[in-house]
């Protein structure tokens, strides 16, 4: 049958699948509706939660709710990110630039007006501010194309937002792994989370196919891996604490467990949270950690639990992500 | 029109070799090239865009990410075997290509009902890459039944060049969607796998319509069985050739490393880095076509000698003190020169040593061997680079290629190619 009208076949079979395809594509393309935003949200310190909305009608945009009642009234701003975080009257927005699908991270004032732009090559995974809002750090993934074999890397990046001393990558600083200096080349670096000095800082290292956590020292340029299977560091607003999520029997597959460690004693506490949290955890106090859960398709709620192990979760934000408290907690 | 009357398919497995081979590029071919361009803007517009809808919309942390990575690049070399000794079996090549051309697109489809659930994604993608295994290796024997053994070389050189056309343009076509679209929504993601699914669809539909199958009678001297596939190993050109595809694979680094030392060395910002393979493709597509009917001309074995020297010449450049643009774009220039000299070429070169009843198995165990020795060559290098640093890692592979050269001259037969005058 198909040997007889080749060319009738496939004709056929072409306006039908073009019709199909530019159906999908117009739905796509309908306007969403407007997102009623407001330009009165601000990041200053004071008892407030800032996220990014994953609601149909607003999404990307920036919200804000006040800390004692985050399920009152919500404020909508017009600025839109991919990934946000807030803190010192510093707000880092990881955002696109422009028509072109490529990225730009920009450093805002306290009313979000931005100061500074810089390009981002890869997609945007995690920011943080430090707790004084000087310092900002960035994580991306940067993925070649199939021709190169289609192996990931992340690339995690620090801006001095005083000095404007930049730090691009932080994969040619000195490792030191078990003691041991450490020099192989299939390093991966993400999620930074800053000390209270804008010095040191805590972030997940990679490599053969191992996950550590490791101390970096700015004025050094080196990074010394404390222990095993610790990622996406977030440091307590005292610094004493570190929430993380940590692979379930050590293997990402079997989902994340979000803990904490104390840094003084070395002791690890799960938190009452068991279903797989796969995020960079934020202090909305010193008892208190909130994370994004996947809700459906591309949408998120925040959820928060106690630190101490005690307690159940609670949702805090619905239809959200990127949660910062700007209480002051990092 | 005298290239379309020589090309009309021979009554009943009428002997092919009897056509004038400068014109015997045939209707197979294009069509066969055409749905692996058509196949190949689906498949690589979804490749450009997984990272973004990875990490965007689903959330994903790196270590889930890399976890996708890995099922979507590890997950095919065996089943490669299977689909060439199934189609041998049956005789059936060009169902079970486009039963792997289907289960491809389907995957599009599953992309998009799969959501955010991260198992259901690694079952998608799994399936998509058994698509792609399961295809390569009928599709290579069809092409290489199709045309007389004196014209393998420009048959596969074309197909190649066809194919990477449509890798070349696949991204693009994404990120003009996107574009189209606007913001980066998750409705935005689905109308690009929807739009990914229906142009691997009509790739299908061209397969059927327009691809002939080479069902030439079946073999009564020899069956298809799994012992006669360990015979396949025994003959001595097989063998030889397995030997070259593994030699070959084992001297080549991997894309990623040369990459990587081109960017070090040079350093060229990190935003420049999807340019190298773009630039590595583009000599490929270009040369594809002509270097394969070259090798038509003077010998398929020496083509691949060329195209490893090509691969030497890469690493020497990658050791040597040269620096900048003009440096950067010869060593591009000689590496897709290296793929288009070797990548077709190793088929047609397989093809005449081969059964005909085996053909596609062996063609497939010809890849798998090659695969495999190119992931270990890699994981190798990468030891060696940690150990050494690049420099010295990179010499001593230059040194592994002059080596394997050597051996590959040796052990491989003196390939059947006649003179062709034209």
């Amino acid at each position: 049958m198909t040997r007889r009208h080749p060319v009738l076949l496939v004709s056929v079979a072409t306006v039908v699948l073009a019709v199909l395809a530019t159906l999908a594509i117009r739905h796509a393309a309908r306007p969403t509706a407007a997102a009623g935003a407001v330009s009165s949200v601000s990041v200053a310190p004071g008892p407030r939660i800032i996220a990014r909305s994953t609601a149909p009608g607003s999404r990307d945009h920036l919200i804000s709710v006040s800390a004692d009642r985050p399920g009152g009234r919500r404020l909508t701003s017009p600025v839109t990110c991919a990934r946000v975080h807030a803190s010192g009257g510093t707000a880092l927005c990881l955002r696109l630039d422009g028509d072109l699908k490529t990225y730009e991270l920009a450093v805002m004032d306290r009313h979000l007006k931005v100061r500074r732009t810089l390009p981002l090559v890869g997609v945007p995974n995690r920011a943080r501010v430090s707790p004084s809002g000087r310092m900002v750090a960035w994580t991306v993934f940067v993925a070649g194309d199939s021709y190169n074999g289609g192996r990931f890397s992340t690339r995690a990046g620090i801006l001095d937002t005083r000095t404007q001393r930049l730090v691009p990558t932080l994969e040619d600083w000195h490792v030191t792994l078990h003691g041991k200096p450490y020099t192989a080349v299939d390093l991966n670096i993400w999620g930074v989370t800053f000390a209270s000095d804008d010095r040191h800082f805590y972030a997940t290292l990679s490599t053969g196919g191992h996950r550590y956590l490791v101390r970096g020292d700015l004025a050094h340029r080196t990074l010394r891996a404390l222990r095993a299977n610790v990622e996406c560091p977030s440091l307590s607003p005292d610094g004493s604490r570190i929430a993380f999520k940590s692979a379930r029997d050590d293997q990402p597959s079997h989902g994340w467990r979000l803990s904490v460690l104390d840094v003084a004693t070395n002791r690890v506490t799960p938190l009452a949270e068991t279903r797989s949290v796969d995020d960079q955890a934020a202090w909305l106090d010193g008892r208190t950690v909130a994370y994004a859960l996947p809700s459906g398709h591309g949408r998120a709620d925040v959820w928060r639990v106690p630190a101490d192990g005690s307690g159940t979760p609670r949702m805090l934000l619905h239809d959200a992500d990127s949660p910062t408290a700007l209480g002051g907690a990092n | 029109m005298y290239l379309s009357s020589i090309d009309r398919a021979p009554k009943d497995g009428a002997d092919t070799a009897l056509r004038p081979a400068f014109a015997a590029i045939g209707r197979n071919v294009l069509a066969l090239g055409a749905v692996s361009l058509i196949t190949d803007i689906s498949a690589e517009m979804v490749t450009a865009v997984l990272p973004l809808y990875f990490v965007l919309i689903l959330q994903m942390s790196p270590a889930a990410y890399g976890l996708m990575d890995g099922l979507y690049t590890g997950a095919t070399a065996l089943l490669r075997l299977v689909g060439g000794y199934v189609a041998d079996l049956t005789l059936r090549r060009k169902a079970v290509a486009a039963a792997g051309y289907g289960i491809s697109a389907l995957a599009k489809l599953g992309l998009v009902a799969a959501g955010s659930s991260v198992g259901a994604l690694g079952a998608v993608i799994v399936g998509d890459r058994t698509g792609k295994g399961l295809r390569s290796a009928p599709r290579d024997a069809l092409i290489s039944l199709s045309v007389p053994e004196t014209a393998l070389g420009r048959a596969f050189g074309l197909h190649r060049a066809m194919d990477s056309a449509g890798a070349f343009a696949g991204p693009l076509v994404a990120l003009g969607l996107l574009s189209l679209i606007g913001a980066a929504s998750p409705r935005a993601f689905d109308a690009i796998f929807i739009t990914s699914f229906c142009i691997a669809a009509l790739a299908v539909v061209v397969l059927l319509a327009f691809a002939r199958d080479h069902r030439a009678a079946r073999p009564t001297t020899r069956t298809v069985s799994p012992r006669a596939v360990g015979d396949l190993l025994r003959r001595r050109g097989v063998r030889r050739l397995a030997y070259a595809a593994g030699l070959l694979g084992l001297v080549t680094i991997g894309d990623g490393f040369v990459y990587l030392q081109l960017m070090h060395r040079q350093s060229v910002p990190a935003g420049w880095f999807p340019l190298f393979a773009v630039g590595t493709n583009l000599v490929y597509l270009l040369l594809a076509a002509p270097l394969g009917a070259l090798a038509d001309r003077i010998g398929r074995k020496a083509m691949l000698m060329c195209g490893y020297g090509m691969l030497f010449a890469v690493y020497v450049l990658l050791c040597s003190p040269l620096t900048g643009t003009a440096a950067t774009v010869l060593t591009l220039c000689c590496y897709g020169t290296f793929y288009a000299a070797t990548d077709g070429v190793l088929m047609a070169l397989a093809g005449p040593v081969l059964p005909p009843e085996l053909r596609t198995t062996g063609m497939a165990l010809v890849q798998t061997v090659q695969a495999l020795a190119y992931f270990g060559s890699s994981v190798a290098f990468g030891a060696a680079w940690s150990q050494w640093s690049a420099g010295p890692a990179t010499a001593a592979a230059a040194c592994a290629v002059l080596l394997a050269i050597a051996l590959t001259a040796g052990a491989l037969a003196r390939p059947r190619v006649e003179e062709v005058t034209v």
